[in-house]
């Protein structure tokens, strides 16, 4: 319930397109997507995570990854990783 | 015994003695008689002839003829006596014939005391007999006899009676034939000689040397050195034994050769002079290859898929607590980069933004309509007007003009019952060709409004004045529309394309006419002219019963029309291809709607404006299901109809605004105004009266504030509204006569343009300028913000004009003094009556005319 409300909430932001709860390998655990595109998001998104966290703790160690936004023309990506989960959500910015 | 001593002498020199001369001439004599052989008498002569001879001294006289002479003296061999060995003979002497003695061996030494023996046992057998008294005489121990196989000397022996003559001939005998030479010379210098003259021996005088000496020495060859002999003997055991030999080099042996070495000549100098030289470089090229062998394997494609958590894994994973944490960590993040979006676009270019909003407001730039083409025929267009224009939808550049008969106000009004005589007919034209019409549809009567099906856009659907509905298709020259480029430039090319130039010849003549393939039926039909006639969106469809239901088919089976009878028609096309041969299908008709009574009936004049819906299918839906309820129950009144009377005359363009979907713009007689949904005090937007009225309008495809409307006088205004909402922002003549219809289009991202058709039939294309096209970036945002402060201020300004008002009349009337608000819920009063209302097939704006 928490877990829906909280979504919920990300989810009724202004401009907000798509949200997606994937695990640590990859796999699509909540999605308001349709299945082909969440596999897709998932399978590039963790990819491009994994390196740029790997990136950050090759300079520093002790640093780690926060947070991953993604600028395009159309949209923006945000990527909030975590030790076993990643949380993306897709916004269009524009007003 | 003779004994006669022959001596023949080898004479070296001339000289000779007297004695031994005369011997010599005896001897010559003696031989000269035995001889009688085979001897020719001139021989015999001869040697009688040489015994005479004085000249050399060697003859004698020839005293002594009787004695046998057999030497050879006859001819110049006195010591030689041929003679005849019998086989016995050569027995006892041991000189057989090819025994003892042969040809080559023919010298055969015999004893004279042998010889002497044979003579005394055999006498006168004895072959020596007759030469007896020569071997007695004979010298030496020895006598040659030489065998004569050739008979040279006449017999097959021949004795040789001299020592020194055994002695020559033993040698080589070469020095004999000189010896006969000198003897024979002897001999004929005898015979000149044979006078009478007595033979004198010469007398040796001394040598006189007459030069020949010289000659002779020239001539001789002799010898300068006297040569080196040789003579190279080996020991005799080696005579035969194997030699080996071996090579030795000349340079190793010191003086073993003699060379000439080439020196440096000191009077020679060749100069070193400096030469050009060309020289060409070439890349050395190579050619290699290898061939490798694919030693592992390799994957050439892979196919996979992605993994997915089966159900009950997703929903157990979605309860677990570590998704709580999660979320919990990091909501706040992700509403904190959310909320930054909202706030402002991080990216934006405020310095670019900057030079539009420039370019935008400030300035004068040049706002114009470029006259792009213009069209007119004159056979199909003469007295006639344009009654309506449209693009074709998908083929760039072709433009459809309906033509219909000019008609003076007043029989517009009177349409239904004019006949008409001249054949009508809807042009189609193209940019290419702007002389001939690509193609002629041909139509019952003359043609109000026509649009092609947005499905298929080859389905031309058109009202008639008469008030009837008829279809064309023009599947047939679609592919002739499209080519009308190549057409066009057929002419030019040297028929490398067969079709085109048939298209060309065909074009030439006449452009091809089309008839209609459906016409309603005139019972069915309005009975008054087709104003307006749209296509019904695609994605649904009424039928019979009136029930909305969603087409699936995807293409445009319905036409609606609407008519100043007071009626709005539905129309349904059949939805199978069409014949090829015209035939006049029945459009079946489907529902007819009717309008409130309360409205004056004679002189209704409606415009039906369908709206493009893109989406929100279901609002239509319901708001018609609505209408529908509440038609079956009472076919009269609408409660959601509102009237307005805004426009003095009839309103001729009603269009909703291309960008927002609740913005409408309505044209008619002097002025305009712009409605906005869901606003029912009325319109946000509303003119001043113009000079002139307004004859046609449309919203501009690109930019949300522009709208163009034509006037009467030709002119177009342009309106915006970004600029100036209270007047117009440009304006432009096109034509001197009314126009009758404006149809922008935008054909591609650079080429917009505008259609405007006048009232002479003259078809005008324009090219929309960039400023006019080309919006700016918020334009849409602040047309829509514009709008809204319009509505406000309209609003305000209303309001505060009627509040004036009011305040105006109270004091007059002396009820209210100073300053009392009223308030604003009776703001407003209905409008006065004979309203005109415009039609909307969502809200049922419905206008009518009203005279």
């Amino acid at each position: 319930a928490e877990v829906e409300e909280t979504l919920k909430r990300i989810q009724a932001h202004k401009g907000v397109i798509a949200t997606i709860v994937i695990n640590a390998e990859g796999i699509p655990i909540r999605t308001t997507l349709d299945n082909s595109t969440t596999v897709q998001y998932a399978g590039l998104l963790h990819q491009l995570t994994m390196k740029a966290r790997s990136t950050v703790r090759d300079i520093d160690p002790q640093n780690d990854l926060t947070f991953l936004r993604i600028r395009s023309k159309k949209h923006e990506i945000m990527v909030a990783p975590d030790k076993e989960y990643l949380l993306i959500v897709i916004q269009n910015p524009c007003e | 015994m003779l004994h006669s001593i022959v001596c023949l002498k080898f004479i070296d020199d001339m000289y000779l003695s007297p004695e031994k001369f005369e011997k010599m001439s005896e001897n010559l004599i003696s031989g000269k008689t035995s001889l009688n052989g085979p001897k020719t008498s001139a021989k015999k002569q001869k040697g009688g002839n040489k015994a005479k001879k004085s000249s050399k001294g060697k003859r004698t006289q020839l005293g002594k003829k009787d004695e046998v002479d057999l030497s050879m003296a006859a001819i110049g061999h006195p010591e030689i006596f041929p003679l005849v060995f019998t086989t016995k003979t050569q027995e006892i002497f041991n000189c057989r014939v090819d025994e003892d003695v042969t040809e080559e061996n023919c010298f055969k030494l015999i004893k004279k005391e042998d010889i002497i023996q044979d003579l005394k046992t055999r006498a006168t057998i004895s072959d020596f007999h007759p030469v007896k008294k020569v071997v007695l005489e004979y010298p030496g121990e020895e006598l040659l006899v030489v065998f004569d196989a050739k008979f040279q000397y006449g017999q097959n022996f021949y004795f040789v009676a001299s020592e020194e003559a055994k002695e020559n001939l033993l040698k080589p005998p070469e020095t004999a034939e000189e010896k006969e030479e000198e003897e024979e010379e002897e001999e004929e210098n005898g015979e000149e000689t044979l006078e009478v003259h007595p033979y004198k021996p010469p007398v040796h005088k001394p040598w006189i040397s007459l030069g020949s000496e010289k000659e002779v020495e020239e001539e001789s060859v002799k010898d300068t050195v006297t040569k080196i002999k040789y003579m190279i003997s080996r020991v005799r055991r080696k005579f035969g034994a194997p030699i080996t030999f071996a090579d030795k080099n000349a340079s190793n042996v010191k003086d073993s050769y003699v060379e000439c070495t080439s020196y440096q000549d000191k009077t020679f100098s060749i100069k070193m002079l400096e030469k050009d030289v060309g020289i060409q470089m070439v890349p050395k090229v190579r050619e290699a290859s290898t061939q490798t062998k694919w030693a592992y394997p390799k994957n050439a494609a892979t196919q996979y898929f992605p993994r997915q958590l089966s159900n009950e894994e997703k929903e157990e994973s979605q309860s677990s607590e570590k998704l709580k944490e999660f979320l919990t960590s990091v909501h706040l993040r992700m509403e904190i980069a959310l909320q930054q979006n909202e706030i402002m676009n991080a990216f934006f270019d405020d310095w670019k933004a900057l030079a539009e909003d420039e370019s935008s407001s400030g300035g004068k730039p040049d706002v114009y309509l470029k006259a792009y083409q213009s069209f007119t025929d004159l056979h199909h267009l003469r007295d006639r007007t344009i009654s309506c224009v449209c693009w074709h939808p998908t083929i760039y550049g072709i433009i459809a003009a309906s033509a219909r008969k000019r008609l003076s106000y007043e029989e517009q009004v009177n349409l239904c019952d004019k006949s008409l005589l001249h054949q009508s007919v809807i042009l189609f034209w193209s940019f290419f060709d702007p002389i001939h019409p690509q193609l002629i549809l041909e139509c019952p009567e003359d043609i109000y409004c026509f649009q092609f099906s947005p499905s298929d856009p080859n389905i031309i659907a058109g009202g008639c004045i008469n008030g009837q509905v008829v279809l064309w298709d023009i599947s047939q020259h679609e592919e002739k529309l499209q080519n009308a480029k190549t057409v066009a430039d057929g002419v030019k090319e040297t028929a490398v394309n067969m079709p085109s130039l048939t298209q060309v010849q065909q074009s030439s003549t006449e452009p091809p006419l089309v008839r209609y393939y459906a016409v309603s039926s005139i019972e069915y039909s309005h009975k008054k002219p087709v104003t307006d006639i749209h296509w019904l969106p695609d994605y649904f469809e009424d039928d019979r019963v009136g029930a909305t239901s969603e087409n699936r088919a995807e293409i445009c089976v319905q036409l609606v029309t609407c008519s100043p009878d007071s009626s709005v028609l539905f129309w349904d096309i059949p939805a199978t291809k069409l014949p090829e041969q015209p035939s006049s299908e029945k459009v079946k008709e489907k529902k007819v709607f009717y309008m409130p009574p309360d409205v004056p009936d004679t002189f209704k004049h409606l415009d039906l404006c369908w709206k493009p819906l893109t989406k929100d299918g279901e609002i239509v839906y319901s708001n018609w299901k609505m209408e529908i309820d509440s038609d079956l129950a009472k076919p009269v009144s609408q409660k959601h109809t509102q009237k307005y009377a805004i426009h003095t005359e009839t309103i001729n363009t009603l269009q909703r605004s291309p960008f927002f979907k609740d913005i409408i713009l309505s044209i008619g007689g002097r002025n305009f105004a712009i409605w906005k949904e869901g606003v029912t005090n009325g319109p946000i937007l509303q003119s001043s009266c113009s000079a002139g009225r307004y004859t046609a309008g449309q919203w501009s495809l690109t930019r949300p504030g522009v709208f163009f409307i034509g006037r009467d006088d030709g002119n177009i205004d342009i309106w915006d509204l970004l600029k100036k909402t209270h007047e117009i922002s440009h304006f432009q003549n096109i034509s001197e006569s009314m126009i009758t219809f404006i149809s922008p289009w935008i054909a591609s991202a650079k080429q917009h343009f505008l259609a405007v058709s006048d009232d002479l039939g003259v078809l005008h294309v324009l090219e929309i300028c960039q400023t006019l096209s080309d919006p700016s970036r918020n334009e849409s945002m602040t047309t829509l913000q514009k709008t809204k402060e319009e509505m406000e201020e309209q609003e305000n300004a209303d309001y505060t004009v009627f509040l004036d008002l009011e305040k105006q009349i109270l004091m007059d009337l002396g009820l209210v003094k100073g300053e009392e608000i009223l308030s604003s819920s009776d703001a407003w009063s209905p409008l006065p009556p004979l309203e005109p209302a415009s039609f909307l097939f969502q809200d049922l704006f419905i206008s009518a005319e009203h005279v």
